[in-house]
């Protein structure tokens, strides 16, 4: 028998840290596979960030740098200038990249730095117990919006995906979810794209990824996973939403 | 399915207990029905999941492409 | 060799250039701003790289990115942005990394103005940010220690894996000076064994500074003392004037340091047996510089360029066995060398005994 599904070579052998059903590991494994599908797990740094998200560091089978929070891209971004021939991707947050790193997110985006970032998107702060993000909905309620977010007092949710597309440097942006077997495939191959856009040297590439945060939204895992599609979707457009000239000829 | 030998094999659908954290996305996706929480708990003490008739798998990985713990290997 | 006229900031550029440094990135702010501007011009022609940031806190966080890499990297602000920066140094101190940053010290608090000070001087060596750590501080006092002691810098920094601070001020980077442009011999290797550079056939590494456990946290802090407690022992270092028969010590580092030589010749003429300690190395403080003086001689004045920070080190060296004055201008504002030896005069009533 042959196995035609596993472990990618791009993971280590270690169990990940995130509670059961959380969509991290997903994102992580499409990563992963898309590392060594393109043959550059040994040519690639990875950034991990504050939060959930930084645990990243022990589970993927390349060398990482661990950030400060929301600093992740001014770090690959330093990696980058002194490894131009090297891949550098980070792996961020929302809360890491749209809120306390927002400056790098607009900056690494303009200068059409050449690395990839990959932001997972759960309208939350996971790992200090569910505060309010930037991408938190309006209504939804947070350890620090119990009363659900208030427009009038903490203003609108950032759609960072949206914001970056309208920068030059970057190249490459696309909304993405991992909430359905189809929409997990189509994330892979946003990501995949992202990763050979830096490898042609192209510019910025960035994937925003709708994800889940079952415990700190309340919710099992599966009507988690049913709440980011009625709630989350509507308000993050999914797809392309950029692609530069230069890009659609991969 | 031919296993090359002229007999016929059936895709297998092997549970990784070490990374199973029993979420129970797989068994609520799985066309066939046949993932259930088993009654054996791993070293974390989750309930992993198990397949209870392995004849109906059709290998299709849809168990594995939802699993957030890369937990689940598909053979066939 | 070759000797130029150059201004103070455009120095540590040449120095950078000439230590093999290939790695810039800052955010320009008055008085180090000719450090990148110099940069900017000459790194293109060395196949350098100048990254003007979104801010300090960018820049810091792309030279730890880059130091990362284990290639030489560089940055330069003044107070204000040295402020910004300071998490980066604690994360670049955290994890070992050599990085070469410049103070060029306006006054301060807050936005301040572009004088020359020495307010920074708490920050630079009691560590700056968060948690435990140190920076090597440097601190030149004219055209040529810039030069000198930038090269040296880099070499302390890859020697220790740690930043070292070159703590200069407005003066000294703003002035034109001669310098002699001396080639630096070939930099020793230095262990890579750590650097993060693609696992191409051996395991891979992370660099990273948080400790999942309280006991990781331990080891690794003791790590770091024992780090921090071997450079105390190996490179404290200073320059001593005229101290052999010295009666009364100034002690004073960087443009202060340099005006109080002319204080030291003004009182020895009038037959005040006047020495200067000019602490090179402001972490690790040159506390060995005071140990022949301690017991010996009547009275030390520090001279600073703030409410009197250094002067906390000159008792702690000192063990409080001599008395110690300070004597400070502040907020730009710079002592003359008479003015510091009316200071001193009168502080030990030294006038009196000529007189009588």
């Amino acid at each position: 028998m042959e196995k035609i599904f596993g472990r990618s070579k791009g993971l280590t052998d270690v169990p990940f840290s995130f509670c059961p059903g959380c969509t991290h590991g997903i994102i992580m494994r499409l990563i992963a596979e898309v590392l060594e599908e393109l043959d550059i797990i040994e040519d690639t740094i990875g950034v991990s960030p504050v939060g959930c998200a930084g645990f990243s560091q022990d589970f993927f089978s390349c060398d990482f740098v661990g950030a400060a929070h929301g600093r992740a891209q001014a770090v690959g971004t330093g990696i980058k200038r002194s490894l131009p021939d090297k891949i550098v991707f980070t792996y961020q947050g929302d809360g890491d990249i749209a809120a306390i790193g927002t400056q790098h997110a607009i900056h690494t985006a303009a200068r059409g730095e050449k690395i990839t970032s990959i932001m997972v998107n759960n309208a939350i702060f996971g790992m200090t117990g569910g505060q309010m993000a930037p991408t938190t909905l309006e209504g939804m309620k947070t350890s620090t919006s119990p009363y659900g977010r208030n427009i009038g007092t903490n203003g609108y949710p950032i759609d960072l995906p949206k914001l970056v597309a309208n920068l030059e440097g970057a190249v490459y942006v696309a909304s993405v979810s991992v909430d359905s077997p189809k929409n997990i495939n189509q994330a892979k191959k946003a990501i995949k794209k992202a990763f050979q856009v830096q490898q042609a040297g192209l510019g910025f590439a960035f994937v925003s990824v709708l994800s889940t945060c079952p415990t700190n939204w309340g919710l099992t895992p599966s009507d988690s996973m049913k709440w980011l599609r009625e709630n989350m979707m509507p308000v993050y457009e999914l797809g392309e939403l950029k692609v530069a000239e230069e890009v659609k000829s991969l | 399915m031919s296993d090359g030998k002229g007999g016929f094999v059936m895709p297998k659908v092997n549970v990784l207990d070490k990374f199973c954290k029993s979420c129970e996305l797989c068994i609520e996706v799985c066309p066939k029905k046949i993932l259930a929480v088993g009654d054996k708990a791993n070293a974390k003490g989750y309930f992993t999941i198990v397949c209870t008739d392995e004849e109906k798998c059709i290998g299709c990985k849809i168990c594995a492409t939802v699993c957030p713990d890369v937990a689940i290997e598909i053979y066939k | 060799m070759e000797k130029v006229l150059m201004k103070g900031n455009e120095i540590i550029g040449e120095a950078a250039i000439r230590s093999g440094c290939k790695l810039f990135f800052g955010y320009p702010i008055t008085p180090s701003t000719e450090v990148i501007e110099y940069l900017s011009a000459q790194f293109p022609k060395v196949g350098g790289t100048v990254v003007q940031a979104e801010d300090e806190i960018g820049a810091i966080n792309m030279c730890y990115g880059a130091a990362c890499t284990g290639n030489r990297v560089m940055t330069a602000s003044s107070s204000p942005g040295v402020s910004l920066k300071q998490e980066g140094l604690s994360y670049s101190a955290a994890v070992g990394l050599p990085m070469v940053v410049v103070n060029v010290n306006r006054c301060g608090p807050g936005l301040g103005g572009l004088g020359p000070a020495q307010s920074d001087y708490f920050q630079s060596t009691k560590g700056g940010g968060h948690g435990d750590y140190r920076l090597i501080v440097l601190a030149p006092s004219k055209a040529q220690e810039l030069y000198d002691y930038t090269m040296e810098a880099f070499d302390l920094a890859d020697k220790y894996r740690n930043p070292v601070l070159i703590l200069s001020d407005g003066f000294l980077g703003q002035t034109m000076e001669p310098v002699v442009l001396k080639e630096r011999p070939e930099a020793p290797a230095f262990d890579r064994s750590w650097v993060v550079d693609g696992a191409k056939g051996r395991e891979k590494r992370v660099l990273a500074s948080y400790s999942l456990t309280n006991e990781i946290g331990e080891a690794n802090n003791l790590k770091w003392e024992a780090k921090y407690k071997h450079i105390q022992e190996q490179e404290q270092r200073w320059e001593e004037f005229h101290t052999e028969d010295a009666e009364y010590l100034l002690v004073s580092y960087g443009t202060t340091g340099r005006i109080c030589k002319s204080t030291v010749l003004n009182a020895r003429a009038k037959g005040i047996k006047l020495g200067l300690i000019r602490p090179i190395t402001l972490w690790p403080y040159p506390e060995k510089a005071f140990i022949p003086y301690k017991e010996k001689v009547k009275g030390i004045v520090t001279v600073e360029l703030n409410t009197g920070q250094m002067i906390e080190d000159v008792k702690l060296a000192v063990e409080c066995k001599v008395p110690v004055h300070l004597y400070r201008r502040q907020g730009g504002m710079l002592p003359t060398e008479d003015e510091i030896l009316d200071f001193v005069e009168n502080k030990f009533n030294l006038s009196a005994v000529e007189e009588v």
